[in-house]
């Protein structure tokens, strides 16, 4: 192909650009590798997405992940066409994100998970170490055993973060508990393999462990079936799993990315937008513990109670959780 | 025996035949989910190969898969299936990342051969023990090159966590010193006049293009790449003829790891600047398409990976365009061009073969 082409067909690219940009002016949603319906973190912000389109009538484009190459291919595709905001989830789009919203000052950007420092976006990130805390102190008083589990996907910051916490809040509970930690593994993968995930459970169950908790995406379904089937108490994550295995299923650790997703639609749509750091911790509800009527009978009122005073004093500043990823170890194992 | 098949349909009709089967069966697979296939395949093109921005993109996936690609074929040519250039690829990503944190380069074009070495280095290394095992104890290559890829990706994990983890959430090095960049395609040609948008695409390209020429010098033009035809082609006859059996595999695996690993020169030297976990990305399976889509020789190594660029990028652009084509539908249509380029490749040689051997009896 002959450079004058390349160029005349660059032009014709760029006005058909320019006339979809004026037609149009609407949010755009990124989701990342895992896809939007890997049952966890995009599935969340997919519903979030999907909760705005329903209420406003607005339809949103989307685009997902696939090559990292692509990461600042979409974030820019989607500033050109003038779709605002633009929302993302994910902490590896962080570079992607510091670039390109330099280079669209007028686009509303959001990013999930990770905080990048420009004054047109709102970095949205999760106390999830405050919610797995809880979930902790609702394990070590659920056990029986006096040893819990931990299943985590990869081997990565974000997930030490939870799993740091819940250790913090069983030990803060139940000095003398025991708690097993595991990974799934090294590979992506790590994020969709139930069938390890119940293995791995299967052998902590085997070990004593009678409450599990998993911060492991896909590969947590086969967490909570396993822990089901043994009869013992699986702890759920990100959405409310409660319902996955109704009496089985202790409680969830909910992380609200959905209406982080959420409000950044709306506020651009209402004119609300504001840019900055949001942290969602148990003070802003960004995360919490589900009760619900698949596990009001396995919270008894003693444990609702010890949950919520602890809430309490982790917002008021009382009990400090040790945050994993600040300095990249736990004090407590 | 098979009739022998004229050398343009053997590396032109075939691959075309069967190219033009997969992107029939992909068009039928976009009816039925019913989208309009000409608009897709318009899309497609279009967004890989109609702008200097869909051509940089392309250009610069393929630069990726040359690299995977040549170090499949290397190893074919010695009947060795390294399966492993994912892994390989990952431990040049580490190599590369060393040189370029280890000094504060004053200028690329003094950190790229070190890097080159590194990648290479590194690279050749995680081939190598797969290599001495099939040559001294026979564990078998495929088996052993599939099973480091999984250790690869343990150790890279393990480094970026606790040895070469930049502050944040992301699992990443920090970002290497300026004097490493390599220049992107877009200055490049820009400091000659000549416009071209914003892409990854960097001098790395050019370089894969030296490492085809170089790979094909070896194979066709030197004696070990004799040697290495030979033992190919039959092991008890290259070993009747003096040549070492052990030295062979070992070499050919070490060659062939080092350039998987170089491929790191382009994503992680050329574009990220920084190395960040999973950053191969699948392109060492790819590699193993294009090579048997190239027929293991370096031109058609290119050819394959220029195609494979398209369809990653195209693939792209079709996901952000129609969006009732998903990714996964992307990975169908690519996984039908590897399908029918590749596995059933009998399927249009075995007509072809007899329509020209008829032809051939007059």
């Amino acid at each position: 192909m002959t450079l004058a082409k390349t160029l005349v067909a660059a032009a014709t690219l760029v006005a058909a650009t320019t006339a979809a940009q004026a037609q149009d002016a609407n949010p755009a949603v990124i989701f990342d590798r895992g896809g939007k319906f890997d049952k966890s973190f995009n599935q969340a912000s997919y519903e979030g997405a999907e909760r705005f389109k329903t209420e406003t009538g607005i339809g949103y484009a989307e685009f997902e992940i696939q090559q990292d190459a692509q990461r600042e291919q979409a974030l820019r595709r989607f500033a050109e066409r003038g779709h605002n905001p633009v929302v993302v989830a994910g902490f590896s789009n962080e570079t992607a994100m510091q670039t390109v919203a330099q280079e669209f000052p007028e686009t509303q950007f959001a990013i999930i998970d990770a905080v990048v420092d420009q004054p047109n976006v709102r970095s949205v990130i999760f106390n999830e170490h405050e919610g797995s805390y809880l979930v902790g102190v609702l394990a070590a008083m659920a056990s029986k055993s006096g040893k819990v589990g931990f299943v985590g996907g990869m081997d990565i910051p974000l997930i030490q973060k939870f799993a740091c916490g819940y250790v913090q809040g069983v030990k803060a509970t139940d000095p003398d508990a025991e708690v097993f930690q595991n990974m799934t593994g090294n590979t992506p993968e790590a994020w969709n393999d139930q069938a390890r995930g119940a293995e791995i459970t299967r052998s902590q169950i085997d070990r004593g462990a009678d409450v599990v908790y998993h911060a492991a995406g896909g590969t947590g379904i086969g967490v909570l079936q396993a822990a089901a089937d043994a009869g013992v108490y699986g702890i759920g994550v990100d959405s409310n799993q409660n319902y996955l295995h109704p009496g089985h299923v202790l409680t969830s650790m909910l992380k609200r990315v959905d209406n982080a997703v959420y409000d950044a639609l709306a506020d651009s749509n209402n004119g609300e937008w504001t840019s900055g750091v949001y942290v969602m911790g148990l003070k802003e509800d960004g995360v919490g513990w589900a009760l619900d009527e698949n596990n009001a009978a396995l919270i008894t009122d003693e444990m609702k109670a010890a949950a919520e005073t602890a809430r309490e004093k982790i917002i008021s500043g009382e009990i400090k959780v040790h945050d994993y990823t600040t300095d990249g170890s736990c004090p407590v194992s | 025996m098979t009739p022998a098949l004229p050398r343009w349909a053997d590396l032109v009709l075939i691959p075309g035949l069967n190219l033009a089967l997969a992107f029939l069966v992909a068009g039928l697979v976009v009816v039925f989910i019913g989208e309009d296939p000409i608009r897709a395949v318009r899309i497609l093109i279009q967004g890989s190969l109609g702008s200097s921005y869909g051509i940089g993109f392309t250009l610069f996936y393929a630069t990726t898969f040359v690299f995977t690609g040549l170090a499949v074929a290397i190893a074919f040519h010695a009947s060795l299936f390294n399966i492993g250039g994912e892994g390989q690829a990952a431990l040049g990503g580490v190599g590369a990342t060393l040189v370029c944190l280890a000094v504060p380069w004053p200028h690329w074009a003094l950190a790229l051969p070190f890097a080159i070495l590194g990648a290479g280095l590194l690279g050749g290394a995680w081939a190598f023990i797969p290599g001495y095992l099939q040559a001294k104890r026979g564990s078998h290559i495929v088996i052993t090159t599939i099973m480091f890829n999984f250790i690869a990706s343990a150790l890279v994990v393990y480094l970026l966590n606790n040895v070469l983890k930049a502050p944040g959430m992301s699992l990443e090095t920090r970002k290497f010193g300026e004097g490493t960049y390599l220049p992107f395609m877009h200055e490049m040609l820009g400091a000659i006049g000549i416009e071209m948008s914003r892409t990854p695409m960097n001098l790395t390209s050019i370089l894969a293009l030296a490492a085809a020429f170089l790979t094909w010098l070896l194979i066709w033009r030197t004696r070990l790449g004799y040697e290495i035809r030979a033992f190919g082609h039959s092991e008890p006859a290259a070993v009747y003829a003096g040549i070492d059996p052990v030295r062979i595999t070992i070499l050919v695996m070490v060659m062939s790891g080092a350039m998987a690993g170089l491929m790191a020169l382009n994503v992680v030297m050329g574009y990220q600047h920084r190395l960040v976990l999973d950053f191969v990305g699948g392109a060492g399976f790819v590699g193993i398409a294009v090579a048997l889509m190239g027929r293991s020789h370096p031109v058609g190594v290119i050819l394959a990976s220029i195609l494979f660029g398209i369809l990653y990028q195209g693939g792209a652009e079709l996901a952000f365009e129609m969006p009732a084509i998903t990714r996964d539908m992307i990975v169908v249509i690519q996984a039908l061009v590897i399908l029918f380029t590749g596995a059933l490749e009998n399927l249009v040689r075995l007509p072809v073969e007899r329509v020209f051997a008829r032809r051939a009896r007059g």
